[in-house]
């Protein structure tokens, strides 16, 4: 009997408790101040629209749509850049970032034999199952230090040095999952000298554009810095956070080449691995982006509503740090949860103590000490800084 | 565009002055592919663009310019035409008798409940999908009063129409099956083989069409699932095969059953077109169910694209009926881990739309009757057809129009006349002869039986 998925079944384990003080910090879903799911009012717009058309049903392309491909290439890169104007970007539709992922997987093991993916440690939890599934071998690169609770920037340099020419290096464009520690634009830049120096391959997780500091443009810069060195990279991008459309799976992988020819001959493979996974991909999440992204009226309503959400949870990570300096009075430096971004807080509790959370105070979360904010409300911020206290210092 | 100022393209000769590494591998992969015929083939000569002509080395220089798919390169041709009379009889998607896509009455329905339900949230489904979904599936396909659902022993998982359940289902019987060989009925869908191989299968054919009476070749089919090592696993169409649209009776699928079960071969079922054959969904899932009451073990990859209309939307389930319901519980365990680095969790929109209808007796019946008419329509160009041929005095016996099963004819032309149909009629199909019924209407049946007609008279 396989067991349970360690980040979906948290969800499963928290419907059933019946404790009415239970917290899901599990999932990384966004809930409203009241903890409801949320579905945006510009995908409503977007669902209505489509409805009245009437559009049909019937087959995508293997590549998906190409309205949302379009866009979805040019809400990444920027319409006016350069990649896009000469057409170098290949990019096919995907089962959101999962799904973008695998396909690329699944180039990488086929014209790439034997080359690594180096991953930071730690990573989302699927990445090393996505790699291993399509049997690319991968290993880790240092990445979260558990004494700062930050980046082991020299540690990351480092191992990617270390790392055999030609690896592909995954980064996670903004807003780190699970640690929620990102590079500044300095050390993205020393990090892109690194990657050149080693022909690496950047190969880019994007899956909180937007998300992260609430505007596109600034959650794309780490991608747009490689873009603006000609170097050639891969982007899988995730439209699950930032529209809300987790169950619609709407997705894309991109590569960024050298030259248009190159970039179709690579969709053209990327195709042929598609094909025989589940033929072409659904329709439903790639109409709703294409028309919010495509609309200018609905893409200005779709950048408010993202401000919203993305300030909810800097607001929430303010409240549980207040909480936890007030209450907490040997001064220890909880600032990591202001600085930290995005829907993820890396707690620095270990298995035991995260244990404790859910067992004592019917906190779920992850093992690895991750919590998302984006299930807190600031109703729970102190009854959630109680519950980190005491699991901290009373479990070892 | 050649470096080299050539004149004609040969290959092996260009950039004779320039030995760099990215020519080389050009040069051998030009070779390795010379003589097939490649979309886009000029675009593996050294472009200026390329390599050591200038722009910066790539890192995906020694990918090629893959084909079109054959099956879907069809409609790209198609539509590149400019004739006011051609014909798309390609890809197997239903059109109406006006020759236009067709969204069923009570899916629109089902579509407008859904977006106006202000209470629908779009959180994650688990990563098995829909479980009102998977329930009605199965139930779908293998009777409501199954005893294998009744006693648990049916997982059911959500997945990508047919093509997504065959893959998660390869994929599983990959890992924890002890037999890695697949029988796959020759010839079949195009793309099976490619599912299994990538999945890590080993594929394996057996005897199915009999090109001399365009039917089954029963004998064939016997001896070679019967000369299957034990326990190797065997693709059967549940119902309208494709390409060929020729079924077993009931009586040849009692033998067939007979045998695997003799031999512990293990049944493999793509159902794509449960109700789109007869008009009967019951009837349509016969063989299916024969296999699932006899107490054994099977496989079902059902798609709901054809006979909901749900094509782009990506609808189907797995079921995999087991000896137990602890082996059943412990197999969905296991698919989990299979769905999960593939995709995490199904898309939503299609399974709710078949599931509000399903479970809902009005809109249920109103599917049957909407599907029986498609069912009904191509029954009645099949029959159209028949009759045209046989008015123009075509030579050959065409009964196998009439005879064969669900969307698709396998007329028994051969590529050399097919191209001819294309060229001189502007008729659009697979090469293997296979038209999509589905894709002609009354006013069009009198172009095709011209063109068939002139290509049996004019091409050998």
């Amino acid at each position: 009997m396989a067991p349970p998925d360690p980040i979906l079944g948290v969800s499963e384990a928290f419907r059933a408790d019946t404790h009415e003080m239970k917290l899901n910090l599990g999932v990384g879903a966004y809930r409203t101040e009241d903890l409801q799911p949320y579905v945006l009012n510009v995908v409503k717009k977007a669902e209505n629209l489509m409805l009245e058309r009437g559009e049909n049903k019937e087959y995508l392309p293997i590549e998906g749509l190409a309205a949302f491909n379009k866009v979805t290439a040019e809400l990444l890169l920027g319409a006016q850049n350069d990649v896009i104007q000469q057409q170098r970007v290949a990019t096919v539709q995907g089962l959101s970032g999962t799904g973008s992922l695998r396909l690329a997987a699944a180039l990488i093991e086929r014209y790439f034999s034997g080359s690594k993916v180096l991953i930071s440690s730690p990573t989302w939890g699927n990445h090393k199952n996505i790699f291993n599934d399509a049997r690319v071998p991968w290993s880790e690169y240092r990445y979260y230090d558990p004494r700062t609770v930050g980046l082991d920037f020299h540690g990351m340099i480092s191992d990617i040095k270390a790392a055999p020419e030609g690896s592909f290096v995954l980064l996670h464009g903004c807003a780190h999952n699970p640690t929620g520690i990102d590079p500044t634009p300095e050390q993205w830049e020393s990090i892109a000298d690194v990657i050149q120096e080693k022909n690496h391959i950047p190969f880019f997780d994007v899956a909180y554009q937007g998300f992260a500091s609430g505007s596109l443009d600034t959650d794309a810069s780490s991608v747009r810095l490689f873009a603006a060195r000609g170097m050639e990279f891969l982007v899988a991008q995730s439209y699950s956070k930032n529209l809300g459309l987790y169950a619609e799976r709407i997705g894309a992988i991109n590569v960024v080449c050298s030259s248009s020819d190159i970039a179709k001959r690579v969709k053209s493979q990327l195709k042929r691995l598609a094909r025989p996974m589940y033929s072409n991909p659904p329709i439903h999440g790639a109409r709703i982006v294409a028309n919010v992204v495509g609309n200018p009226e609905l893409f200005n309503d779709w950048k408010e509503e993202m401000e919203l959400m993305a300030g909810r949870i800097k607001s929430v990570r303010k409240k549980l740090y207040d909480s936890l300096s007030a209450k907490d009075n040997s001064g220890k430096d909880w600032s990591f949860v202001l600085k930290q971004i995005g829907m993820f807080s890396f707690t620095g509790l270990n298995d035991a103590q995260s244990e404790n959370m859910t067992n004592k105070w019917h906190v779920y979360m992850t093992k690895d000490g991750r919590i998302s904010l984006a299930g807190l409300s600031s109703a729970k911020c102190e009854y959630l800084a109680d519950a980190i206290i005491d699991s901290y210092y009373n479990i070892s | 565009m050649h470096g080299g100022g050539n004149t004609s393209p040969s290959f092996s000769s260009f950039s004779s002055s320039s030995s760099s590494a990215a020519d080389r591998r050009l040069n051998a992969l030009v070779r390795h592919l010379e003589g097939s015929s490649l979309n886009g083939s000029r675009s593996i000569a050294a472009s200026p663009t390329s390599g050591s002509h200038g722009a910066p080395n790539s890192v995906f220089d020694h990918l090629v310019r893959a084909p079109e798919d054959p099956i879907l390169g069809v409609t790209v041709a198609y539509n590149k035409d400019p004739s006011p009379v051609k014909l798309n009889l390609g890809v197997g998607a239903y059109r109406t008798e006006e020759g236009k896509p067709l969204v069923l009455n009570v899916v629109r329905r089902a579509e407008q409940m859904l977006v106006n339900d202000s209470s629908r949230v779009k959180e994650y489904l688990p990563i098995v999908g829909l479980s009102d979904f998977n329930k009605l599936s199965a139930k779908l396909i293998l009777g409501a009063d199954s005893p294998a659902i009744q006693e648990n022993r049916v997982s059911t998982v959500q997945c990508l129409s047919g093509t997504g359940s065959l893959r998660v289902g390869a994929e599983f019987l990959a890992r924890h099956y002890h037999q890695h060989t697949i029988y796959i009925p020759q010839p079949t869908w195009g793309n099976h083989p490619k599912v299994f191989g990538l999945a890590g299968l080993s594929v394996k054919t057996y005897r199915y069409y009999d090109p001399a009476t365009r039917g089954l070749n029963f004998q064939g089919l016997l001896e070679d699932l019967g000369s299957a090592p034990s326990g190797a696993i065997v693709l059967l169409h549940a119902c309208a095969h494709n390409p060929t649209g020729v079924d077993p009776t009931i009586h040849q699928w009692e033998q067939i059953r007979q045998l695997i079960r003799s031999k512990a071969l293990l049944p493999f079922f793509d159902s794509a077109y449960q109700g789109f054959a007869s008009g009967n969904l019951d009837a349509d899932a016969e063989s299916v169910r024969m296999f699932a009451k006899d107490g054994g073990e099977c496989l079902v990859a059902q798609s709901y694209a054809k006979n909901m209309g749900l094509y782009g939307e990506r609808v189907g389930a797995l079921s995999i009926v087991c000896r137990s319901a602890d082996v059943a519980s412990r197999v969905e365990s296991q698919l989990k881990l299979v769905i999960r680095p593939m995709y995490s969790n199904p898309p939503i929109h299609g399974a709710s739309i078949v599931a509000t209808i399903l479970k809902d007796r009005s809109m249920y019946q109103e599917w049957t009757i909407e599907l029986k008419a498609m069912a009904e329509r191509i029954i009645s160009m099949r029959q159209q057809l028949f009759d045209a041929l046989r008015s123009r005095g075509t030579p050959g016996d065409w009964s196998h129009i009439i005879k064969q099963i669900g969307m698709f004819t396998f007329t028994g032309l051969n590529s050399k006349q097919v191209a001819f149909m294309t060229k001189e009629y502007h008729i659009y199909m697979t090469s293997d002869g296979r038209i999509s019924m589905a894709g002609l209407s009354s006013r069009t049946v009198p172009h095709l039986a011209d063109a068939i007609h002139a290509a049996v008279t004019r091409v050998a």
